[in-house]
């Protein structure tokens, strides 16, 4: 099984660059199509969070298993300025820029596990997990 | 260097100003480079060494320029920096044959002297080489992304690959461009070769389609492929009364139906797929 990775986010290239890594365990740990694509996008999604509003982060990736499911964690990390209205920032439409504001609501969609934690000041951290079938 | 050498210093310029070509020569078999090239930078550094406040930005402007020019043409940073401590090389064959206490302590002083602009080759040498690798990344964003005219009045771009947002942005700027360049009244955006579309792709796709349709002209999305269809779906993200077709060639022909090249109907042979996992 693939070893957990720490990947840096603190470009628009690195955010391709952990999409397309997340997307090769996805494949890895036998997630369907619709799956691979659906966790990619997560991933787009939180990199690109990290990215714009903390000023860059990190994500670990991991595989999981649980009996015969198998699947892949994410776990964003940033020591940005952290959400201070997480249920605002997670209500789909609301940005506090010129966004869509889908991208938290729709990532938490997106996957079967989602934790958001989040401290004012010190920074955030999501992780999201997405099961094989 | 703290301590002056002037008897030291002054047996260096006599022996640059004494042995020019013998030296050029030399100099430009271990530089590779032409006698032509380097007497420019000779002379300079002749003249900085004489002059009384030792200036040497005339140097480093030519050795800027050197650095530049074997950048672009793939030279190694390696190879640029040798090519400047050439010169030390052969003007210690020189002194050699001279080795008086003087000569060696001028030679020693010359010889800090070059290190330092071999060190300044190098690094605008890197300077250089990164500001090529960005022009070329621009070239390929522009390469890889084409905006083709497929009928009269009919434009489309076949997007494929990963999509970031620079990238968007560039195709994007150059579909409003060729829209008014060609003055074309539909646009097929194709996405059939996009792993992935995330909320920042799709504002960019959907402020184009506004964008265009502020110049009058209608663009229809094609080629969503089932997975990318229920990830968007899913993150919620809505194409509003944007046409989408399955395929480029459905697209095409409802741009030539709108254009009124195409007037009757298609047969209506529409199969459901259903987006179950591809
Ligand atoms: N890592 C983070 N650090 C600080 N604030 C964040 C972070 N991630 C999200 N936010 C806040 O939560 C809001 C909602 O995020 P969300 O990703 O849902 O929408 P968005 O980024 O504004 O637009 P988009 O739909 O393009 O993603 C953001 O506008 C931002 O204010
Ligand atoms: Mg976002």
């Amino acid at each position: 099984m693939t070893a957990a990775r720490e990947m840096p986010i603190a470009s628009n290239g690195d955010v391709v660059l952990v999409r397309q890594y997340v997307r090769g365990v996805a494949v890895e740990m036998g997630l369907s199509l619709v799956d691979q694509t659906k966790v990619v996008t997560a991933a787009s999604e939180l990199a690109r969070n990290a990215l714009v509003y903390a000023g860059g982060g990190a994500v670990r990736v991991e595989t999981v298993e649980n009996g015969r499911r198998r699947g892949v964690r994410l776990t964003f990390s940033d020591e940005g300025p952290g959400i201070p209205d997480v249920d605002r920032a997670m209500t789909d439409g609301w940005s506090s820029g010129t966004g869509l504001g889908l991208g938290l609501s729709g990532s938490r969609r997106l996957v079967d596990e989602f934790d958001l934690e989040s401290a004012p000041g010190k920074g955030t951290v999501v992780t999201v997990t997405k099961w094989g079938r | 260097m703290s301590v002056d050498l002037p008897a030291g210093r002054r047996r260096i310029e006599q022996l640059l100003a004494d042995h020019q070509d013998q030296l050029i020569k030399r100099w430009a078999q271990t530089a590779k480079a032409s006698a032509d090239e380097l007497t420019e930078i000779y002379e300079a550094l002749r003249s900085a060494i004489a002059g009384d406040d030792r200036d040497l930005t005339d140097v480093r402007g030519l050795l800027a320029e050197l650095s530049r020019s074997r950048a672009r043409r793939g030279f190694t940073p390696s190879d640029t920096a040798r090519a400047v401590f050439g010169l030390k090389e052969a003007v210690y064959e020189l002194v050699e044959t001279d080795a008086t206490p003087d000569t060696m302590r001028g030679f020693i002083w010359f010889s800090l002297l070059m290190d330092d602009l071999g060190l300044f080759t190098f690094e605008t040498f890197a300077t250089a080489r990164e500001k090529i690798i960005i022009e070329q990344t621009e070239q390929l964003l522009e390469l890889s992304t084409p905006v083709v005219a497929i009928w009269e009045g009919i434009l489309a771009v076949p997007l494929v690959g990963t999509l970031d947002s620079a990238r968007t942005q560039v195709v994007m700027e150059k579909l409003l461009q060729a829209l008014v360049d060609t003055g074309a009244e539909h646009a097929v955006i194709d996405i059939t070769g996009v792993p992935a579309v995330d909320t920042q792709v799709a504002q960019h796709l959907l402020k184009t389609i506004v964008a265009a349709r502020l110049m009058g002209a209608e663009c229809v999305i094609s080629g969503i492929r089932p997975q990318i269809a229920h990830s968007i779906v899913t993150l919620g993200i809505e194409f509003g009364d944007i046409v989408t077709k399955a395929t480029l060639a459905d697209a095409l022909a409802h741009a030539l139906r709108r254009s009124g090249v195409l007037t009757t109907e298609r047969k209506a042979t529409r199969i459901a797929i259903r987006a179950e996992d591809a």
